[in-house]
């Protein structure tokens, strides 16, 4: 037998290598460079003043981001409080129970289509069936609007998240005689609770950045988020976008960039507390 | 001899597909029978039926008779969270629970049965000790069975399942996954086992069933070729087939 060179093979080990070395480089460094952006800018920002008092109208000198940061932080869990348990059962019903195929196939095929739909038009949708009947801009509008936009991501990674666990698992919770409905939530869901856990923080780091819907629903307010059901209020996406872009004032395109560098910083801290709060004690294996 | 599970013209189909044809068997209490047989020959397939796992799977079906203590098992009056309870199942890779030793083994106690704390502590240490574990683990049973290698988190499942009180114990190539010692002390823990339950192992380890089993049942695609003590099958087999493979010329 006529043996082949192994040049080939080697350059074609050699040349993915590099080519994938390179992509890592690429992502990182787009990662570090955004980051590095945003804080740069928003640094000088951060203030005592800045953190802790509320904003102030167009003109006035002064003014912090309070209001729009806990606006945000209300809009975003109420979003999750309104889709996360839903979304978690449908994935569950997805993953464990396919009694009924159509059905999953139905739901799976709207969840992607949900998935690619823009988020403004779900500010739209929100806006004509909320905001318009009651004539009131709210935060709570702001929410359902997110928890659209979170509904299909967190029901996808819950199906896919359960999909991984082995089937041995379930069947050995079955095997001593637990109900589906318990082996599912009690074994299965426990195994896969990181995932689960990863693909809710994913959604909501996601939709805290979400800009357009909140134009359509929460809009923005230069008070106290009092009213969460029944006002306009205050949030940091619409406030980065006013702030940067919209006003003629140096001062307040600074404050936008402070503002991008605390919303950075949230989705930074809601990450690091959670994963610090369910971390996987590390097994050999 | 007493009969534990008697199956009866048992057949088995995956959808359309038929894996099982016309299986009889008699599994005898307080003994180890050895399933053996090459690959895909339905084994598995068979002792799955024993606990109706297999109906997890809804394009799985089973026709015929499996009567334990000489009730069809497979009629749709039997409470299947009870069969299972009766009769328990080690599966070819160790599953432990995500949670502590201890939860692990109390799991099912708490599951079927009304039991204090204490009698709770009890048991676990009743069945970890059973299942020849506990001298290993009784300094960590806080800590997760996850963290236990795969030797003993084989044991760890063998003590969960024994800790519900099953009078059969289906083992579904138990040692597969396990390194040679680990499978030693899981052989040693099986001959411990032996007369307390009625233990059916499926096997791809020739030698093991030979060293561990009372009784032997060779499948070859779907039928029971030869059915038989042990001894019997691997010294004087009566069919062709059951000599070729116990001699190793076909696997």
């Amino acid at each position: 037998m006529k043996k082949k060179s192994l040049v080939p093979r080697k350059i074609k080990d050699m040349a993915l290598r590099i080519f994938s070395s390179f992509a890592v480089l690429l992502s990182v460094g787009a990662m570090l460079w955004i980051l590095y952006t945003v804080v740069r800018y928003g640094a000088e920002s951060l203030s005592w003043d800045f953190l802790f008092h509320k904003s102030q109208p167009y003109g006035s000198v002064g003014g912090g981001i309070a209001n729009a940061l806990i606006g945000t932080v209300l809009i975003t869990f109420g979003a999750a409080a309104m889709a996360v348990p839903g979304a978690l059962c449908a994935g569950i019903y997805l993953a464990e129970f396919k009694d009924h195929r159509k059905l999953a196939a139905l739901l799976r095929f709207s969840a992607n289509v949900m998935m690619g739909m823009p988020s403004v038009l779900v500010g739209l949708f929100v806006y004509v069936i909320l905001v318009v009947p009651t004539g009131k801009f709210s935060g709570f509008a702001a929410s359902v609007a997110l928890a659209v936009l979170m509904f299909p991501v967190v029901m996808r990674t819950t199906e896919d998240m359960l999909s991984m666990v082995p089937d041995q698992l379930r069947e050995s919770a079955l095997a001593l005689g637990m109900t589906r409905t318990r082996a599912t939530l009690t074994i299965v869901c426990k195994s896969a609770k990181n995932g689960l856990l990863t693909g809710i923080l994913l959604s909501l780091s996601r939709v805290s950045g979400e800009t357009a819907p909140l134009l359509f629903t929460a809009m923005f307010s230069d008070s106290w988020p009092t009213g969460y059901f029944s006002e306009p209020t205050a949030n940091l996406p619409v406030l980065i976008t006013e702030y940067a872009t919209n006003s003629p004032f140096e001062v307040m395109h600074q404050m936008g960039w402070g503002a991008a560098l605390v919303v950075t910083l949230l989705v930074l801290a809601v990450n690091l507390i959670t994963r610090i709060f369910f971390r996987e004690k590390k097994y050999g294996n | 001899m007493a009969i534990k599970i008697l199956t009866r013209n048992l057949n088995f189909y995956y959808g359309n597909h038929q894996a099982l044809f016309d299986n009889n068997l008699a599994i005898e209490e307080g003994k180890i029978t050895a399933v053996i047989g090459p690959s895909g020959c339905g084994k598995s397939t068979h002792l799955r039926i024993y606990n109706r796992i297999f109906e997890l799977y809804r394009d799985q079906r089973a026709e015929g008779e499996v009567l334990l203590d000489g009730k069809n098992i497979l009629s749709p009056g039997v409470d299947v969270l009870e069969l299972r309870r009766r009769v328990g199942m080690i599966f070819q890779k160790p599953t432990p629970f995500p949670m502590s030793v201890f939860d692990n083994v109390a799991y099912p106690l708490k599951l079927h049965f009304k039991l204090s704390r204490e009698e709770i502590a009890q048991r676990v240490e009743m069945a970890l000790q059973g299942a020849s574990l506990w001298d290993e683990v009784k300094d960590k049973l806080r800590s997760s069975g996850l963290a236990l290698s795969g030797g003993q988190q084989q044991r760890l499942c063998i003590a969960r399942a024994i800790a519900a009180e099953p009078e059969v114990l289906l083992m579904d190539e138990p040692t597969s996954a396990i390194d040679p010692v680990a499978t030693l002390k899981i052989e040693e823990l099986m001959d411990s086992l032996r007369e307390r339950f009625t233990i059916v192992i499926v096997t791809h380890n020739m030698q093991q069933a030979a060293r561990i089993s009372d009784n032997t049942a060779f499948f070859y695609k779907g039928k029971i070729v030869e059915a038989g003590e042990t001894k019997q099958i691997f010294t004087n087999p009566k069919n062709r087939q059951t000599e070729e493979y116990i001699t190793g010329r076909f696997s």
